[in-house]
């Protein structure tokens, strides 16, 4: 933690200083359970997303629209899309918060780190169903 | 960010070589991390050799004897000299251990023993950390029984199976070698734990005579304090003691999620 000048944390015990706002609750849980969560589901789902990507390759989009309009496809394609950016997410708030120490730039990072996130998961799952239609 | 280059004033510069003792048919050669806060100047690597005819065959026989022949200035903890005390914890050769229980002779191929403090903590003097933080990080924990049944007329019990549990977590010694080998630690250690004070939390959550483990969870169910814990597994190979704090991390974790659903 940053806050206070040196001076000033060098004054208080270190028992203060190691107990600092307090634990942050059950969340840091919860994202140690997503993070395998959505590790498991990516190995499942890794195989059948590569062989869906063979199958894509060299087609034009009417082809590619086809494959991706069958439901099964498609539901395979979004969660593989869903589990890999919310791992995407939590990983790389992890990084964040291992290397970045000052709490300013922190938490504008993991800020820019959920927008990216979610704009990954938009973007691809749009894509997905844009296809899947044959809009 | 995190600093990954020492600071200017940490820098190891130069250091001095002292000659080899007079008469010595045998020696080993020892380079010792050298560092003074009243000259103002940066740390140093001295050379010194030992006789080891003359000398016991652990690294701290070695570091008593240059303290005893040599030079009377050299630095360091020392209690027990048998792996209880957890005094004499500093980075042999590139690796965590107790100076007591580490032969200078298992230090590979005959070369220089080389000896540092414990990595990534203050220094007081020469091979002595400051490891306020680390025992403040102890306490925190609050390290002793938790009970609210009126105390019994004899004893609290406990079964043989129960008492089992705790094998593996109550030998720790607090000596340090884990936390500080640990990444983690060396760039989170204001806020997250540590093995060994994990280990030991681990140890009262594992208690059937403790009756605070929820509320032991819920001191260590944080972002920091316990999930910095990436598995590296630095704490297991550094334990002088043969623990494993990784696994007791773990099982802090499991129980977290147990208790979840």
């Amino acid at each position: 933690m940053s806050n206070g000048s040196p001076s000033n944390s060098s004054i208080r015990t270190a028992l203060k200083r190691v107990r600092g706002l307090g634990a942050s609750g059950s969340h840091a849980t919860s994202d140690f359970w997503w993070q395998r969560v959505t590790a498991v589901g990516m190995l499942l789902l890794t195989v059948p997303v590569i062989i869906i990507v063979m199958m894509l390759l060299g087609r034009n989009q009417a082809g590619a629209g086809q494959i991706l309009g069958t439901p099964v496809i498609a539901l395979i394609m979004l969660l593989f899309v869903v589990a890999s950016s919310w791992h995407m997410k939590i990983g790389m708030q992890v990084v964040i918060e291992d290397y970045i120490h000052g709490e300013k730039v922190k938490l504008v990072a993991i800020l820019a780190n959920n927008f990216f996130a979610l704009a990954v998961a938009l973007a691809s799952a749009y894509a997905i169903f844009k296809l899947s239609s044959g809009v | 960010m995190v600093e990954f280059a020492l600071p200017k004033n940490s820098k190891i510069t130069g250091g001095k070589s002292w000659p080899k003792p007079e008469g010595a048919t045998e020696t080993r050669e020892f380079r010792i991390y050298r560092w003074s806060p009243d000259d103002g100047k940066n740390p140093s690597v001295d050379t010194y050799h030992v006789d080891i005819n003359d000398c016991g065959p652990m690294v701290l026989d070695g570091l008593i004897w240059i303290k005893n022949h040599i030079d009377p200035t050299l630095s360091f903890r020392r209690s027990c000299r048998e792996g209880v005390c957890g005094s004499c914890a500093m980075n042999i050769d590139g690796q965590n251990t107790l100076a007591c229980t580490k032969s200078m002779h298992d230090v590979a191929d005959g070369g220089a023993v080389k000896v540092n403090p414990l990595p990534h903590q203050p220094v007081v003097r020469d091979l002595i950390p400051d490891l306020t933080n680390f025992y403040a990080q102890y306490a925190s924990i609050e390290p002793w029984l938790h009970t609210t049944t009126p105390t019994p007329q004899k004893e609290w019990k406990q079964s043989k199976d129960d008492r089992e549990k705790l094998d593996g977590l109550y030998e720790c010694i607090l000596c340090a070698c884990c936390s500080t080998s640990c990444p983690s630690y060396w760039w989170n250690s204001d806020r997250y734990l540590g093995p060994a004070a994990l280990l030991q939390a681990n140890r009262w959550v594992m208690d059937s005579r403790d009756e605070a483990t929820g509320e032991r969870l819920d001191n260590v169910e944080d972002a920091f304090r316990l999930y910095r814990c990436h598995t590296i597994m630095n704490c297991t190979k550094a334990c002088p003691k043969g623990l494993n704090p990784a696994k007791a991390i773990a099982n802090l974790k499991l129980k977290l999620v147990e208790r979840q659903s």
